[in-house]
């Protein structure tokens, strides 16, 4: 930059509307996705706040049940597909990922801009089907009644979550070829910073599942809308079939959603902590071997399905395998702290919670993983608590610990530090209360998806409402304290948190191409000393 | 009922005499575990605070023996529990010989129950103190799930297949009984009781009901009905199997196969015949699919039960 007057940022570059709906900055498209997950995060919440109303009382006594099926299968949809899955790696890791690796942008700025389309259309199609209506099916569309037995908007949200796959397949590919082929001169693979690394095995996933649901969607409508026999036996199709397809999607699902919260952490706990992460290698293998074991662990939502015994074993074993890169991420993160010098900024308070939160739902996924185990406990309260602690307690930590980190890279503003604090500690109680006293539901045998419920789990679903209500605050106070930084928050300069990585070795915030010059790497990453 | 607030659901049967060591013993584990790391996080995150003027010389960014440890320990301990929980999980669909077979039909949104003298139930399971009985389930319209925690054990009812699952009530009473999975508008309202009594009580239960005859006999009655005697009598002059006793026997087929004739196969053997057909028969006969309901099913098939005829 030669002249104050030339460093124009990225968000300068043009101001109308027209300007932002077009573009073609990997940066503004990360807004973009930005602005549209946070309206689904909200209306997903909503949903849930209902439900947690609803059962705050054994009778179904705020909404009928069929509103209440259509509730929660709302709040599935939306916090799944418009969402979780797009989170960190559309928002992110699409502002992050070009310059983390050097680069002026992703390798296919317009279909980066497409997929943001694909996904905006994809998201309306959904929302129509959800309140026009409604859909009753549960997020998971468990034929044969998706196919054949529910009277709701089924084929209207098919067609929505298939359109929202798009974007999903594209920002993955877009992902895979920018890492590919568009890294600075010297940033070996060795030298990428772990969130690169995750949000590169969450891309593989995206592009190898995503076509599968998409296929089983289809299937799907293809037998509700012309009675072809697939999945419904009365019409010589197989339920389980449907299962198959479905989690074979669905399980990597989930680590689309928390490999990129694991990148987040391992970008925050180190500038924190002032210290390499510890045992860098094993940290990228691990995730790599998430990615891999994640897509042969799907039949562990089928144990009480039906499936053969053996199968159920097999698939069992390899549950358990998968939890051990999980392991050493956490040991690895634990052992950065080891010799730090640790300061206890918002973020770190955010990436410290998610790893706590992180532990405990996989900790408690290896009772699901035991099969004896899950008989008892599967389709419960317990699996509810336990995949919350993970895509809740594990994903929209990172994600926000993530949004105050890099919020100064992205406005050039700082946010109040002292609410940022007091949110993520609102947000890490008001969590466990909502979520562990489900733990305990769901081994006294508290099935999920009820609308009413015996007098004798009224008391925990109370103090679970309660925490809901805690946590609603804890999500509503950074869309007003952020708000009010963008105009009234301390100008931040380039690198605020003294960080190591690429991103913050340009202006805050960045220029439309990035860097003034190509930058080029010489060492390896976070090279932080205590 | 078992109401009232309590922090573990009352154990009654073997499968749940199993399980909760199991689940203890996972807890301990997982709760070490996130003990220690909680631990050392607060330790680590006070003793190298920025303002402390601890030693940090020498900090390690890796430590090849130490990841290893940390890699090694847990897959032991994980195929440890492994093998716990798949060990317990087959003896749920191992039935004992001598266990009682009851028929249960799902639909949206009520249990059905048949036992073999006859007597039939809606919304309620009535089983035998002591007793190894072995439920063989389907579903008549979507998929439910029979779910009983005080037992411990849920199973799927798939329409279109049997599933079965194994296991001795222990202790008499009355326990809840639910839906498991989502079935539509009142999943949360399919539920009922099980009601495990003595075993006299049990037999004065089973002999109190309107007086049916045994499942069997309606089988009987229902294979000449639709005609099955016509060919799979002893004196026809149709080359068809002989069914006396047909479940447990092995069965040899066709296409080479060979299997243990269960529930599962006679009943697709009369829905789909086509699918296994016996060694030395020619594929003749005709499918009944959509002409029998499912509790009339389970009567058929119970009839070619082995020993049935002679009851």
């Amino acid at each position: 930059m030669t002249s104050e007057a030339a460093a124009t940022s990225y968000l300068a570059e043009g101001l109308s509307l027209r300007s932002w709906l077009t573009t073609h900055d990997h940066k503004r498209i990360a807004i973009l996705y930005g602005f549209s997950i946070t309206l689904f995060f909200f209306l997903g919440g909503i949903a849930a706040a209902l439900i947690r109303l609803e059962l705050a009382t054994p009778q179904g006594d705020l909404v009928t049940a069929d509103t209440y099926n259509k509730l929660f299968t709302a709040h599935g949809v939306i916090m799944v597909w418009l969402f979780l899955i797009p989170s960190i790696p559309s928002v992110l890791g699409n502002f992050l990922l070009p310059m983390m690796i050097g680069a002026r942008d992703l390798a296919f700025p317009r279909l980066n801009l497409a997929s943001w389309y694909f996904y905006l259309a994809g998201g309306a199609v959904t929302l129509w089907a959800l309140l026009v209506g409604g859909v009753d099916t549960g997020w998971t569309f468990y034929t044969p009644f998706s196919s054949m037995f529910s009277n709701s908007n089924v084929v209207l949200a098919l067609v929505g979550v298939l359109i929202v796959g798009f974007s999903s397949i594209m920002t993955g590919l877009n992902f895979i070829v920018t890492v590919h082929t568009m890294r600075a001169p010297g940033l070996g693979w060795f030298r990428l910073p772990l969130f690169v690394w995750a949000n590169y095995a969450t891309s593989l996933i995206l592009v190898l599942a995503t076509p599968v649901l998409g296929m089983t969607l289809i299937l799907v409508g293809i037998e509700r809308l012309f009675q072809v026999g697939i999945f419904d036996p009365a019409l010589g199709g197989d339920p389980l079939l449907f299962q198959h397809l479905f989690w074979f999607y669905s399980h990597p699902a989930v680590y689309i959603m928390v490999l990129p919260a694991m990148g987040v952490a391992s970008e925050i706990i180190p500038c924190f902590a002032r210290k390499r992460v510890f045992g860098y290698r094993f940290m990228a293998y691990a995730i790599l071997g998430i990615a891999v074991i994640g897509f042969l662990v799907w039949g562990h939502h089928m144990f009480v399905s039906g499936q053969s015994v053996y199968a159920g074993m097999v698939f069992s074993l390899l549950s358990f395998m998968v939890a051990i890169p999980s392991a050493i991420k956490v040991f690895n993160w634990t052992a950065t702290l080891y010799k730090g010098r640790i300061t206890f900024s918002a973020p770190m308070l955010y990436a410290l919670g998610f790893v706590g939160l992180f532990t405990v739902g996989g900790l408690t996924g290896l009772f699901l993983a035991a099969l004896a185990l899950d008989v008892h406990l599967s389709d419960t309260y317990f699996v509810v608590a336990h995949f919350h602690y993970i895509m809740v307690g594990g994903s929209v930590m990172a994600y926000l610990g993530g949004v105050h980190f890099w919020w100064p890279k992205v406005t050039g503003r700082l946010y109040p530090e002292a609410w940022g604090r007091v949110a993520a500690l609102i947000i890490f109680a008001g969590f466990n209360l909502t979520f562990f006293p489900q733990y305990l539901l769901g081994y006294e045998g508290m099935p999920r998806r009820y609308h009413s419920y015996p007098e004798e789990f009224q008391a925990l679903h109370l103090l679970s409402t309660a925490g809901a209500a805690t946590l609603a605050v804890g999500y509503l106070l950074p869309l007003f304290y952020l708000g009010w930084s963008l105009k009234f928050g301390k100008r931040a300069g380039p690198n605020p948190w003294a960080a190591t990585g690429l991103e913050w070795q340009t202006d805050s915030p960045p220029p439309p191409h990035n860097f003034a010059s190509q930058p080029v790497v010489t060492g390896e990453p976070y090279a932080y000393t205590p | 009922m078992n109401t009232g607030f309590h922090l573990l659901p009352v154990s009654a049967s073997s499968a749940a005499a199993r399980l909760d060591p199991l689940a203890l013993a996972v807890l301990l584990l997982t709760g070490a575990v996130a003990l220690a790391v909680t631990v050392l996080i607060v330790v680590f995150c006070v003793r190298y605070r920025a303002s402390s003027d601890a030693d940090r010389s020498g900090a390690p960014t890796r430590n090849r023996v130490l990841e290893v440890f940390w890699t090694v320990t847990p897959l032991l301990l994980f195929f440890g529990i492994y093998a716990w929980g798949a060990i317990d999980y087959a003896r749920l669909y191992q039935a004992a010989p001598d266990a009682m077979p009851v028929f249960v039909v799902a639909k949206q949104w009520m249990w059905k129950a048949q036992h073999r003298n006859g007597r039939r139930e809606v919304g309620e399971l009535h089983l035998p103190l002591g007793r190894p009985v072995r439920l063989v389930m389907t579903s008549q319209d979507v998929i439910h799930s029979l779910f009983v925690p005080a037992f411990r054990i849920k199973q799927d009812l798939v329409p279109g297949r049997y599933t079965s699952i194994a296991f001795t009530p222990t202790v008499a009473g009355e326990y809840r009984l639910f839906c498991a999975e989502y079935c539509g508008t009142e999943h949360a309202m399919m539920g009922g009781r099980v009601v495990v009594l003595p075993p006299a009580e049990f037999a004065r239960w089973l002999r109190a009901g309107p007086s049916e005859p045994g499942l069997a006999a309606r089988g009987f009655a229902l294979f000449r009905r639709y005609g099955c005697s016509g060919c799979h009598a002893a004196g026809s002059s149709v080359h068809a199997p002989d069914l006396n006793g047909l479940l447990g026997r092995r069965v040899h087929l066709q296409d080479g196969r060979e299997l243990t004739a269960d529930e599962g196969y006679v009943r697709d053997s009369i829905l789909l015949p086509q699918k296994d057909v016996v060694a030395g028969y020619q594929p003749i006969m005709p499918s009944f699919a959509g002409q029998i309901d499912e509790e009339d099913l389970l009567a058929i098939i119970d009839y070619l039960r082995e020993g049935a005829h002679d009851e």
